[in-house]
């Protein structure tokens, strides 16, 4: 791979881990849901991420030409070589959690792909296209929740104001970026990240005015999934998702 | 409405359009607190697999049914009534929907 190249499949692995494990994190909801309708409605979300996934994934196989599958990169991969979002791999805690990690991502994701249907990556652009859709109605979902459980009862209040205040500190990694990024900025292949982040702030910020949610304080910010630094919570997640592949190399169906 | 208290919301029908210009036919029912939260649940559990282009819910303690104490003097008098059926005359040649 030239640097480009290289740019490139880092971004793939970049959006195609972040969505792989959010979608495997919320498919740990199916038949757990508090009612019936919201464990189908998870389960959609799950696998329009699993979806999404495999299109990013199968695209950074390609780049990296060397025989590889998506299969290969989502399950013979070390939690090192991971390079999702360490908000995507935050476990599920109870509804309230699962639904702020849900809009914290499904907002970025909104503006993100929305910015990346201009991209001069011919690929790229065809995934964000047709990832836009989905995420408007995720995006859709998970703020409608947001008013309900933050303008609810006082528990769930309460329990919506705990998730925040637990998960804020993992939103900034999202928006970090490094040289490979750069490149890509350059290249017109992906957009300004700044921007993304003035955009994620606003949105948070008139959500959570609705749902009589303090924004929190900036604070400090965890970091490192660029690097393929992730919380403990990752080894565990992956242990369980690659266990089949892991015990019985090449197995199919 | 009836049902009020109950953790799951109260019961909602779900009336799914196929296709542009035939009718809203009822696809089953859910729970939801409110009319969006309806709406996006009969979009996730009846229209996951294409079936429509349009969705009504209603909650159901507004819709008035017929009880079957009613069957005798409201449906029983059309069945010696067989003119009602149009079926005596000719249908034209050509003509396609009927």
């Amino acid at each position: 791979m030239n640097e480009l190249e290289t740019a490139k499949y880092q971004l793939c692995l970049r959006l195609g881990d972040s969505a792989l494990i959010l979608g495997h994190r919320i498919s740990e909801w199916c038949g757990h849901a508090p009612i019936l309708e919201e464990d189908i409605a998870l389960t959609n979300v799950a696998l329009d991420f699993v979806g999404l996934s495999r299109n990013l994934l199968t695209y950074a196989a390609q780049l990296q030409n060397e025989g590889k599958t998506e299969d290969d990169l989502a399950y013979l991969r070390d939690v090192v070589l991971y390079r999702n979002a360490l908000i995507t791999e935050q476990p599920n805690g109870d509804f309230a959690v699962t639904m702020v990690r849900q809009f914290f991502y499904d907002v970025f994701s909104y503006f993100f792909y929305s910015e990346l249907c201009n991209s001069h990556d011919i690929t790229l652009k065809g995934i964000a296209e047709k990832a836009v859709k989905e995420i408007d109605y995720h995006l859709r979902h998970s703020t409608e929740w947001l008013y309900r459980l933050g303008d609810g009862t006082a528990e769930s209040h309460q329990k919506t104001k705990d998730a925040v205040e637990e998960l804020w500190m993992y939103t900034g990694d999202m928006f970090d970026i490094d040289q490979n990024y750069r490149l890509l900025q350059e290249n017109n292949i992906v957009p300004d990240m700044n921007k993304i982040k003035e955009l994620w702030n606003l949105k948070v910020k008139t959500v959570f005015e609705t749902a009589t949610i303090n924004v929190p304080e900036l604070g400090y910010m965890q970091s490192g999934s660029l690097k393929g630094s992730h919380t403990e919570h990752l080894g565990f997640l992956l242990a369980e998702m690659q266990h089949i592949q892991r015990s019985y190399p090449n197995s199919t169906w | 409405m009836e049902n009020k208290d109950h953790s799951q919301g109260v019961l909602w029908e779900v009336f799914i359009q196929g296709n542009p210009g035939i009718p809203h036919k009822h696809a089953g029912s859910l729970h939801a607190p409110d009319a969006e939260m309806a709406l996006q649940a009969a979009r996730d559990v009846y229209t996951r697999r294409s079936e429509g282009i349009s969705i009504w819910v209603v909650p159901a303690a507004n819709i008035t049914a017929s009880s079957p104490e009613d069957n005798g003097s409201f449906f029983e008098p059309s069945n010696d009534k067989p003119y009602r059926h149009p079926t005596f005359y000719k249908v034209p040649d050509g003509v396609k929907y009927l």
